[in-house]
């Protein structure tokens, strides 16, 4: 009897049994994204890594050599794999749009937030939220058909090219960068505010000079993000850039960016061989960008927090 | 310039940028469904591609959107929710859990072609799923997993922590509080952000077109066994979205009417995310009058 009991009383209950499972389970997945997220760099790094260490290119060439053109090699017996040309054009249809983007979104967001909270803020709400939304390759599509022809009837040429790319990419982007701004303003405090009107500062130096310096951390985190997103957007651009890997000379010849040329050419490249791997190198650089705006947007995090 | 009239030039160049985004989303919006519409038709939504002449529709694209989007919020739902379940509610403050937030977020940073890619390099080639929706679900899967996880898990701590007190109160187990009370009170919010996260893999190509691949065979809508080939069930067919066929008639159609095509769409792509949207916010008000007081 005591027996039975005593092993009735040191067993698990059933509760504690299922509390057990759901902890393990719930764990598991969680594990599961973090492992996923390892696999997707390591894999990306191997494969990207082996242009340089089983093809023997070497990675300053790699870097700022102009040509890219795997299929030939060069006078020194090296494949023609500069990646320069696409690299820049990420980094300029990524620094043009975010430029172009940055006044719209601040300036539409001091509106929603601070001028006209209420009207303004409920039309533009829904809008702003609708156009984040909106898939990529519609953006894609709105830019060939009209932003691509607009450009050739008024600057010539194709149409295609960085220009067009920073349009579409500043459509893309505004919405995004606009809702996060918003955020960093209205977590800037109410009586930062009071406390400037009542000193007899206007509307506009009250924003100027308190609302916007209190929220510079949160816009530049939006801006980075936006920024970050422009960088690894394929599709849109990739339909509207034209896709020549050519160092961009100006902004309305044809260009190509590292998603552009990705898109375009890792169906038609045999697994493995040289002109694979050097697609994967330029994903690596894609993935290697995009920790590095990762880690801005933490800093930028980091030191906000510290000034207050 | 006194500080009065820089007010007012200030506070009108605001209105000014402000109506100007209005206009452009105006005129974004005006011209996919303007353009879009006329192209509209049962025969449109209904009919399979054409390669090479014109008439040609988007019904088996759209049927693949819908397959695809299903397969994967039956793959990440259940791994998202368990996540956010312990994220919130048993992860504890070290640096374990500052390492898992910091991977989710990188995850939610990552290009989408990038994670299209090792969805190539995992599931078509190492797995030998070849192109395939299941492929195509799996890279959605971790296209998606990042957000909805960190929107349940939002959605958890919006919960009031008399919620818990009062389940573990009674005697039940964390697991039976969160499972019991805390799951069901979160719902509202846990599927608007399931909605609104569908919107987003609903127009997501970038991930897929090496994935679920760019080619979408015929499809026999009477024959609804899995294992079948032709079967629209069967997860192990190349399955081109309605994105991706956007994009591909766009970059290399030769149909005549690819215009059109890609007009019409466009207008179906961006209509179904506004649905979405509409959705999320009639299910939350909805569903959150139904299981609450308020």
């Amino acid at each position: 009897m005591n027996n039975k009991l005593q092993k009735q009383l040191l067993k698990r209950s059933k509760a504690a049994k299922l509390e057990r499972l759901g902890k393990t389970v719930s764990f598991l997945a969680l594990m599961l994204i973090t492992v996923t997220v390892f696999a997707i760099i390591i894999f990306v790094a191997s494969k990207g890594l082996a242009t340089f260490f089983s093809n023997h290119v070497n990675i300053i060439d790699f870097l700022t050599g102009k040509d890219w053109n795997p299929n030939v090699t060069n006078a020194k017996g090296q494949p023609e794999v500069g990646a320069l040309p696409m690299i820049s054009g990420s980094f300029v249809v990524t620094i043009l749009s975010a430029l172009l983007a940055t006044p719209f979104a601040i300036g539409t967001a001091i509106f929603m937030n601070e001028i006209s909270p209420h009207r303004g803020a409920k039309l533009l709400q829904p809008v702003i939220e609708l156009l984040v939304g909106i898939p990529s390759v519609v953006y894609g599509f709105i830019g060939l058909t009209v932003v691509v022809p607009a450009i050739r009837n008024i600057f010539g040429g194709s149409g295609f090219g960085i220009l067009a790319g920073t349009f579409v990419l500043f459509v893309m982007i505004l919405p995004t960068v606009t809702s996060m701004s918003v955020d960093a303003l209205r977590s800037v405090p109410r009586y930062y505010r009071e406390a400037a009107l009542a000193l007899g500062a206007t509307q506009w130096q009250t924003i100027y000079k308190v609302v916007l310096r209190a929220a510079t951390p949160g816009m530049l985190t939006a801006v980075v993000f936006g920024m970050a997103r422009a960088f690894g957007e394929a599709l849109a651009v990739q339909m509207v850039i034209g896709n020549a890997a050519l160092l961009p000379t100006n902004l309305v010849s044809p260009a190509s960016t590292l998603t552009s040329v990705l898109t375009t050419g890792i169906g038609n490249t045999v697994m493995g061989s040289l002109q694979n791997n050097a697609l994967w190198s330029l994903a690596l650089v894609l993935l290697m960008m995009s920790l590095i705006f990762n880690l801005v947007i933490r800093m930028i995090g980091r030191k906000g927090a510290m000034s207050k | 310039m006194n500080s009065k009239v820089s007010n007012q030039i200030a506070i009108a160049t605001l209105y000014v940028i402000a109506s100007t985004i209005v206009v452009i989303l105006a005129a974004l919006l005006g011209y996919i469904i303007i353009s879009g519409l006329p192209a509209l038709s049962w025969h449109f939504l209904t009919s399979p591609a054409k390669a090479f002449t014109a008439g040609g529709g988007i019904g088996i694209q759209l049927f693949n959107s819908f397959y695809l989007l299903i397969l994967t919020m039956i793959i990440s739902f259940p791994i998202a929710l368990g996540a956010g379940i312990y994220l919130n509610e048993y992860a504890k403050q070290n640096w374990l859990t500052s390492l898992v937030r910091t991977a989710i977020e990188i995850l939610s940073s990552l290009p989408s072609v990038v994670v299209g890619l090792f969805g190539f390099l995992v599931f078509v080639v190492q797995f030998g799923f070849g192109f395939s929706i299941l492929s195509g679900a799996f890279a959605l899967t971790f296209f998606n997993l990042p957000l909805l996880t960190r929107s349940i898990e939002e959605a958890l701590a919006a919960v009031p922590d008399e919620q818990r007190e009062g389940g573990l109160a009674l005697g039940l187990s964390k697991w039976e509080t969160v499972l019991h009370i805390i799951v069901p009170a979160a719902l509202p919010t846990i599927l608007t952000g399931v909605i609104l996260s569908a919107g987003r893999i609903f127009g997501e190509a970038a991930a897929l077109i090496f994935t679920a691949g760019q080619s979408a065979p015929a499809l026999n809508f009477t024959d609804w066994n899995p294992f079948n080939i032709s079967s629209p069930l069967n997860p192990m067919r190349p399955a081109e979205t309605l994105a991706v066929h956007i994009w591909k008639i766009n970059s290399e159609g030769i149909m005549p009417d690819a215009k059109a095509i890609s007009s019409g769409a466009s207008a179906v792509l961006v209509i179904s995310v506004l649905g979405f949207n509409l959705l999320a916010r009639f299910v939350g008000h909805r569903l959150f009058k139904r299981l609450t007081a308020g």
